[in-house]
């Protein structure tokens, strides 16, 4: 299969890679997927106290060329936005930007889930509800 | 200097050999004729090398040049040779027995003599993937007629025990079947002394031409005969009608005639490069050969590395070509069936590179493989989550995973 040129750079050179203190307060932790299907991610993000603007994101992932790249991808949207925007990341502006096929479209939903993972550990850490997903993606 | 990608996939198919082509060349242009031509001689030329084709096949694998049935390939071959018997031999019985790791070209044929009223039983294999006599002897019973079992597998490369599977099926009166096309032409194979009475392979496997294989169809103790499952002129003894491939014959006699030549030699310098490639790979943390080293074609290598991803890995070792256990490429998300039919693990069978050397391969492309792959593993690792939960000492069959 051809993979798109954003693909293979995400691939080549990602972005955010690394591990987070996922014991901190600020740091929330999505880790979706299963090693079965061939797909594991896990997305970090730290949100400063003070503003609420997520000040780092870093990925590891377990998966194909388009997992890899839609994830390091939502680390890069995710820097820089408060959590109320991050939680406005669709995954098809993910496929979007990928070229993804749609074979793959499931990657970009993966990284969906773990970006709203994360932010859901984030905010129980912090003593508020998670926030229901209403989109049923499986 | 090393021309990239590195070819190292030869259990899909191998290059040519120049000589093979070569040999071809004259039958595709002046010698174009028809060989059920009788009368004239352009007919008669192509006849002659026809049969002179059929001789260096049949030397190959000890047979006589009239049991070799040319077909389009070996899977044309498995399916004549399986629908041909349960067709011919109905009077005998309808059970026949095969392995869950054989390719698709016999499982898929037995499935569909299944719905037309054949009853299969389908051996489970061992974890290294061999299969075994008492297996065999306990799946066989009064109706059954045909035992189809693979010599070589395609995916892990390794080699059942054929001659005392024949053996077996002989004392029984079962006739055996073996889908060789990995095996022909890189191990020696007999068919006197293996006891086989039907058996398929393929021309480009063994450096020969795409387009053109074999059945073999045993004329003494005893005399088989299949079913034709192409009809018309009643070419090849009946058993298969269709003009000729006279090129693709003439290809085929050649790699043949190759491989019986050079084997010995071949398999000496193919099977250290093999090793070579293997040692040094398994020198990387959790990576694993899949199925059993000893009985093993000499230029197969199978391995696992665990915690990376098989798709993600193929595009990390993109300058050398080798297929992955995973099918994620092809849209099913499985992973291998037959490395799943081993037993092993998700994991593993999703992260597994199937190499392939051949006749061409040389040390330097092995070289580079070697440093290419480790650096590709390495690289994957670090970005992958079950890598560190590993080094972390986190069991991950603990881990509730949240499934899509």
């Amino acid at each position: 299969m051809a993979y798109s040129e954003k693909v293979i750079d995400h691939y080549t050179n990602p972005r955010n890679i690394g591990t987070l203190d996922k014991s901190s307060k600020q740091v929330g932790t999505g880790l979706v997927g299963a090693p079965e299907c061939g797909d594991v991610m896990r997305l970090q993000i730290e949100v400063d106290e003070v503003t609420g603007i997520i000040k780092d994101a870093k990925f590891k992932t377990f998966g194909c060329g388009s997992a890899i790249a839609s994830s390091s991808l939502a680390t890069e949207w995710l820097k820089g936005k408060s959590v109320n925007d991050a939680l406005k990341i669709d995954n098809m502006d993910i496929v979007e930007e990928l070229a993804l096929p749609p074979v793959k479209i499931h990657c970009s939903v993966l990284a969906e889930d773990a970006i709203k993972s994360a932010i859901n550990d984030y905010r129980v850490k912090n003593g508020l509800e998670p926030i229901e997903d209403d989109k049923k993606h499986y | 200097m090393l021309k990239l990608p590195i070819y190292l996939d030869n259990n899909a198919t191998t290059p040519m050999d120049p000589r093979v082509l070569e040999a071809m060349l004259p039958y595709f242009t002046d010698n174009f004729g028809n060989a059920a031509s009788r009368n004239h001689s352009f007919g008669w030329k192509a006849e002659e090398a026809v049969d002179y084709a059929r001789e260096q096949m049949a030397a190959l694998i000890n047979a006589d040049a009239k049991e070799i049935i040319i077909t389009s390939g070996a899977t044309e071959s498995n399916n004549l040779a399986i629908k041909g018997v349960f067709e011919m031999y109905a009077a005998k019985g309808n059970h026949f027995i095969t392995v869950e790791t054989e390719h698709k070209a016999v499982l898929d044929t037995l499935k569909h003599i299944e719905k037309a009223g054949a009853e299969v039983t389908y051996l489970k294999a061992r974890e290294d993937g061999l299969i075994t006599i008492e297996q065999v002897e306990a799946a066989i019973k009064p109706n059954t007629v045909l035992a189809s079992i693979m010599y070589a597998n395609n995916e892990i490369g390794v080699i059942q025990p054929i001659r005392e599977i024949a053996q077996l099926c002989k004392s029984k009166g079962v006739l055996f079947h073996t889908d060789a096309t990995q095996a022909v032409g890189k191990i020696p194979v007999d068919v006197i002394a293996d006891g086989i009475d039907l058996m398929s392979f393929s021309g480009h496997k063994m450096y020969g031409p795409k387009g053109v294989g074999v059945l073999y169809v045993r004329r003494k103790n005893p005399r088989i005969k299949v079913t034709a499952q192409m009809d018309g002129g009643g070419h090849e003894r009946g058993m298969r009608s269709g003009t000729l491939n006279v090129p693709g014959i003439v290809g085929l006699g050649k790699a043949c005639e190759l491989c019986r030549l050079e084997m010995a030699e071949d398999t000496a310098r193919i099977s250290k490069m093999r090793d070579r490639l293997e040692q040094s790979l398994l020198v990387l943390e959790e990576s694993y050969i899949n199925g059993n080293t000893e009985h093993r074609l000499p230029h197969v290598s199978n391995m696992s590395f665990k915690y990376v991803e098989g798709e993600g890995l193929i595009m990390g070792v993109k300058d050398i070509a080798v297929s992955s256990g995973s099918a994620c490429t092809s849209a099913s998300l499985e992973p291998s069936y037959v490395l799943k039919a081993l037993g092993l693990d998700d994991e593993l069978a999703h992260s597994s590179l199937r190499f392939g050397l051949s006749r061409f391969t040389t040390d330097e492309e092995v070289d580079f493989a070697i440093n290419h792959v480790k650096e590709a593993v390495t690289k994957l690792r670090d970005m992958s989550p079950l890598w560190e939960m590993f080094k972390e000492g986190i069991d991950l069959k603990t881990i509730v995973w949240q499934e899509h």
